[in-house]
């Protein structure tokens, strides 16, 4: 009697699930879809679709995570940067310019990470007007916030993991994912905070 | 004659759409010298060239089965073409999932002709030298709803559920750059480089994700789908590949079309 009991409560259970998967939240339809449905590619594995602790946040709250997770993701993503250590934080603008304008790179026709793709989103240099408007503009960007050591750290932090400042940014983690190397985003950062960068002239 | 015209082309552009100075505005003026040289093209797109074989190929009794495509039901009834893109996505009761034009086209050709998915599935887009059946096959059932207002089907719950499971994929934000469909087609007046990014949340421009496909593409002279359309966006969302016409697919597909709903579709498209 008892047992027969246990197993209607255990079927009753099962029947419950089976509901709860057919009448399950587009979230979760889609994520199983998701899932199903693509195919790792080159260097795109599936592991990519994959949410990290800041993609969860940004997409459980619609990219404006309440400000205590909010500070608590920022300062993680921050202690993730990893400074020269040569201590040097600028490179060479000029190779900063050729890795600006390329926008190639962890695709799954790519190797790796090529360039830094930046004037998809953002006017930097004066020559180039075929800039996309996604982020601000960064033309001047050192003649107007000034040159010392405290913005040049500002600016190869940010390229390094763009969510250490600002959580649900658009902008890609370029040395958080390894899509640049150390010497490339010394280059970029010169590009913005070199004084002889066109971009400060 | 792909090279002639891909200079005739770049005389064209050259003619109607000088580089601009500065383009600081979201309104700038190479998208809308292109728009102008779009429409002189659209008077003779070589995208009819596909329609017509893809008429060919539905007509024509081919694969294992030896049958035509006569007998397939785009939603409104065994071999009604007309009006039938402008429908779908939609519910299919006999596969019980909601489809879009090329996953019911590519279906048919399973399941009345005995063509694999597999062998569909391994070269699905266009190249140079080769445009795949189902590409043509679109293009023509696609032309057949020039003209007709978008009514993709939201009746069925499964229709119901393909939109919200869209929707959901559409802002769903991963992979190498934290990018989601969003990331680019989410906000008004931006711009990646000089092309303009229309915000596919809202109804007016939700349609330019539907409009002017299937196109033909100047930059490499082939007619695309929009599979390859969201196949490509996939690419530089730096996420997985998305398997074709899957129904994945038909969910990102049928959330995009249904934010159009009731607007126009104009039928084949030129692209640069």
């Amino acid at each position: 009697m008892r047992l027969g009991l246990a197993a209607m409560m255990a079927a009753g259970a099962a029947v419950l699930a089976a509901c709860a998967a057919l009448q399950s939240s587009p979230r979760d339809g889609a994520l199983a879809l998701m899932q199903r449905d693509f195919h790792a590619e080159g260097i795109a594995g599936m592991d990519r679709l994959k949410e990290d602790d800041v993609q969860a946040a940004c997409n459980k709250y619609k990219d404006s995570p309440p400000a205590e997770l909010d500070a608590k993701l920022r300062g993680k993503q921050y202690a993730g940067v990893k400074w020269p250590a040569d201590g040097k934080l600028l490179g060479d603008w000029k190779a900063g310019e050729k890795i600006a304008q390329n926008g190639r790179g962890m695709t799954w026709r790519d190797k790796g990470g090529v360039g830094g793709g930046c004037y998809n989103c953002h006017q930097i240099g004066p020559d180039t007007t075929s800039f996309g408007t996604i982020g601000p503009s960064l033309y001047q960007f050192g003649k107007l916030r000034g040159y010392g050591t405290d913005i040049q750290r500002y600016a190869y932090a940010k390229i390094y993991n763009a969510k250490a400042y600002n959580v649900c940014s658009q902008m890609p983690r370029f040395g958080h994912v390894g899509a640049l190397t150390e010497a490339q985003m010394k280059d970029v950062t010169a590009l913005l905070m070199d004084p002889a960068s066109p971009v400060n002239r | 004659m792909r090279q002639a015209l891909m200079l005739a082309v770049a005389a064209a552009v050259a003619a109607v759409a000088p580089w601009p100075q500065a383009m600081a505005q979201t309104e700038d003026p190479v998208a809308a010298d292109f728009d102008k040289f779009r429409a002189i093209m659209e008077e003779a797109n070589p995208a009819e060239l596909f329609e017509a074989k893809g008429e060919q190929l539905w007509r024509t009794p081919r694969g294992p089965k030896n049958a035509s495509l006569e007998q397939c039901d785009l939603g409104l009834g065994p071999g009604v073409v007309k009006g039938a893109y402008a429908q779908m996505p939609r519910y299919f009761a006999d596969v019980d999932r909601v489809m879009d034009a090329e996953a019911r086209i590519v279906h048919c050709m399973i399941t009345l002709q005995g063509f694999k998915r597999e062998d569909l599935a391994k070269k699905p887009f266009s190249s140079a030298t080769k445009t795949p059946d189902p590409v043509s096959i679109t293009t023509y059932v696609a032309a057949q709803s020039a003209g007709m207002k978008l009514a993709p089907q939201q009746t069925h719950p499964k229709e119901k559920a393909a939109y919200e499971i869209g929707k959901e994929i559409f802002f769903y934000r991963a992979g190498a750059y934290d990018f989601s469909c969003a990331s680019c087609h989410g906000v008004d007046g931006q711009r990646i480089r000089t092309q303009p990014l229309p915000n596919f949340t809202r109804p007016e421009q939700a349609i330019r994700a539907i409009q002017g496909w299937p196109g033909y593409r100047m930059t490499g002279g082939v007619m695309h789908t929009l599979q390859w359309r969201l196949n490509d966006c996939f690419r530089q969302q730096r996420f997985p590949e998305p398997d074709y016409a899957s129904e994945m697919m038909s969910a990102l597909l049928t959330y995009l079309t249904v934010n159009a709903q009731g607007q126009e579709y104009k039928g084949l498209g030129i692209k640069r």
